[in-house]
């Protein structure tokens, strides 16, 4: 025999974050296409649309529109990509191909399985945001010198939304059921809810409510605070940090819970 | 006798109240092809899974290598190639780029796959294939490539897990081909089937299962010898009279067994069987004479055909 365990038990979320890639570089024109096409339409309608409007009102928070935007707008693109690049691949891992089944066959552990599929999840979602960071760019949507501090916020947001999805793709068997309640219950009101596309403080308390729990609003505050002179606390600040790695934390660690559960029938 | 590779006493397997596997003993000797033959649901798979260190036992003691798969997990899977009921092949991935990853998995490097690859594929015989993706390839190819991808670990102990169920006769024949040749190389397998033709190609120590338990256990011949007569005789009355033959029919062989469409008689000369029951007169629709297989071992000592 010839295989390396000891090498296996260090890299093996890497071997399979590399099968993952192979797999998303099939991929790669529509993954482009959509990382480049979305943002596009975003700022052309919203930003530019809705913005002309409410720069005509003197912006929001003393910064024009597209600005109190943009770090958003990039937080909910790390969202979207992250759980997309979590979500198909567990369901395909254990229910369409079996490949997970494939894998834990080898050395590779569940755990391994598990932080392999967020890796490859965080270098795509690494490479839409920058991809949108560019084009918000372009638009003049970010003005300051720490208007790239927005690419961490958002990839913050990206993890945290995906650590939480991928145990949650691995929990619930029924596809169908997911769908449903992720894109309905989860997904669409997080983006409208999140103080998104105005401050989270024009809802009524007890909207508000659906920001504090969403990665979306704790990475946009985290964004507008570091890309222009929205002031936050320091109490404010690290709550959204904590909140965030938290949500990574305890993700991973259901994952992998999860993971071996399911891999061990 | 040297240690054998796998060693098993007591190995039960309980879902809730349902026991998969019942409390079973069996050793696998290096070099050694065995089977494990029963009916769906006799508890097969789950063996296998046990052993292929992915579901953990509920009870009985198991080493394979020397080592207990609840607590060296990764390290046995180190040295097994799987191969299972169901392909698990990364459909979007070609068929090189398949057993690349798979090879990973192993921890093996880049270029001892790469000189790995072209001699999988011969195996398989999918050198035209190479580039194609996964899903393009027929039923027969995938479960040569999922073969192909379980060896390039070069492991140890190879198990398949009902190799060829679902594929075509010429398919299973391509598919046994490659398994013998493993076998000829001295690789130990470990099959589970419900063909009984599969198990007397393939294997050369076997254990019926059935119901979680072992029935029996010896190589295909001495099975035969043991639980069947030489020779078995069919014969068919219609569904209506097969029924009302067997009293006549039953003082003229060693043994006689009803199923729904035919009659079978036990015995060591078939077709002398065939000319007493002519010089009674009777006369079956159609008759057959044939060797006794594993089927005919697997009625024996369940009472129940394999295939239902």
């Amino acid at each position: 025999m010839s295989s390396n365990i000891r090498k296996v038990s260090k890299y093996g979320s890497f071997h399979v974050a590399e099968a993952r890639i192979r797999n998303m570089v099939k991929w790669t024109g529509i993954i482009l296409f959509a990382a480049v096409v979305n943002p596009a339409l975003y700022l052309v309608s919203i930003g530019i649309g809705v913005g002309s409007l409410i720069d005509a009102n003197n912006g929001v928070n003393g910064v024009s529109y597209l600005t109190f935007l943009a770090p958003a707008l990039l937080a909910s693109a790390a969202i979207q990509g992250s759980s997309d690049e979590v979500i198909f691949p567990v369901m395909d891992g254990f229910k369409w191909n079996r490949t997970f089944f494939g894998m834990r066959s080898t050395p590779i552990t569940a755990r391994q399985i598990s932080l392999g599929i967020f890796i490859a999840a965080m270098v795509r979602t690494f490479v839409s945001v920058v991809i949108y960071w560019v084009i918000l760019y372009l638009f003049g949507a970010l003005e300051s010198d720490t208007a790239w501090l927005a690419i961490p916020a958002a990839l913050l947001a990206g993890a945290a939304m995906g650590a939480v999805m991928l145990a949650l793709a691995a929990k619930i068997e029924n596809e169908n059921f997911f769908f449903t309640l992720v894109g309905r219950f989860v997904m669409i009101p997080m983006f409208l809810f999140s103080g998104t596309f105005y401050p989270l403080t024009q809802m009524p308390i007890y909207l508000q409510f659906f920001g504090w729990i969403s990665p979306l609003w704790h990475a946009t505050e985290l964004g507008r605070y570091l890309t222009y002179d929205y002031p936050l606390s320091g109490l404010r600040l690290f709550t959204h940090i904590s909140v965030l790695a938290i949500m990574i934390v305890v993700g991973l660690f259901l994952s992998a819970r999860i993971f071996d559960k399911r891999l061990e029938k | 006798m040297t240690e054998p590779l796998i060693r098993a006493r007591g190995l039960t397997k309980t879902y809730g109240d349902f026991i998969a596997v019942d409390g079973i003993d069996f050793d696998v000797a290096k070099g050694e092809s065995f089977g494990l033959l029963g009916p769906n649901g006799a508890g097969k798979s789950t063996t296998m899974r046990i052993i292929g260190a992915t579901s953990v036992r509920t009870s009985g003691t198991l080493t394979i290598l020397g080592k207990d798969p609840e607590v060296n997990g990764p390290q046995i899977r180190a040295h097994l190639g799987v191969v299972p009921q169901q392909d698990n092949l990364d459909n979007e991935l070609t068929v090189s780029e398949n057993i690349y990853i798979y090879g990973r998995y192993f921890g093996l490097s880049s270029s001892f796959i790469n000189k790995k690859i072209p001699e999988l594929l011969e195996f398989a015989q999918l050198e035209e294939k190479k580039d194609v993706k996964a899903q393009a390839l027929s039923g027969g190819m995938k479960r040569r490539l999922t073969i192909a991808r379980s060896l390039v670990s070069e492991p140890d102990i190879l198990m398949l897990d009902e190799p060829t169920t679902g594929l075509d006769p010429q398919a299973r024949h391509i598919l046994w081909d490659r398994l013998f040749r493993l076998k000829e190389q001295g690789v130990t397998l470990i099959i589970t089937t419900h063909y009984m033709d599969e198990a007397e190609q393939l294997c050369d120590r076997l254990v019926v299962m059935d119901k979680g338990k072992i029935m029996a256990e010896d190589s295909p011949a001495k099975l035969i010898k043991d639980y069947s007569t030489k020779e078995v005789l069919e014969v068919r009355f219609g569904s209506d009279r097969n029924q009302e033959m067997v009293d006549v029919l039953r003082p003229l062989a060693e043994r006689i067994e009803v199923l729904p469409d035919r009659i079978l008689l036990y015995a060591e000369d078939g077709e002398q069987i065939l000319e007493r029951i002519a010089a009674k007169g009777i006369h079956p629709n159609t008759s057959l004479v044939r060797r006794s297989s594993l089927e005919d071992v697997f009625l024996r000592l369940t009472g129940r055909t394999l295939v239902e």
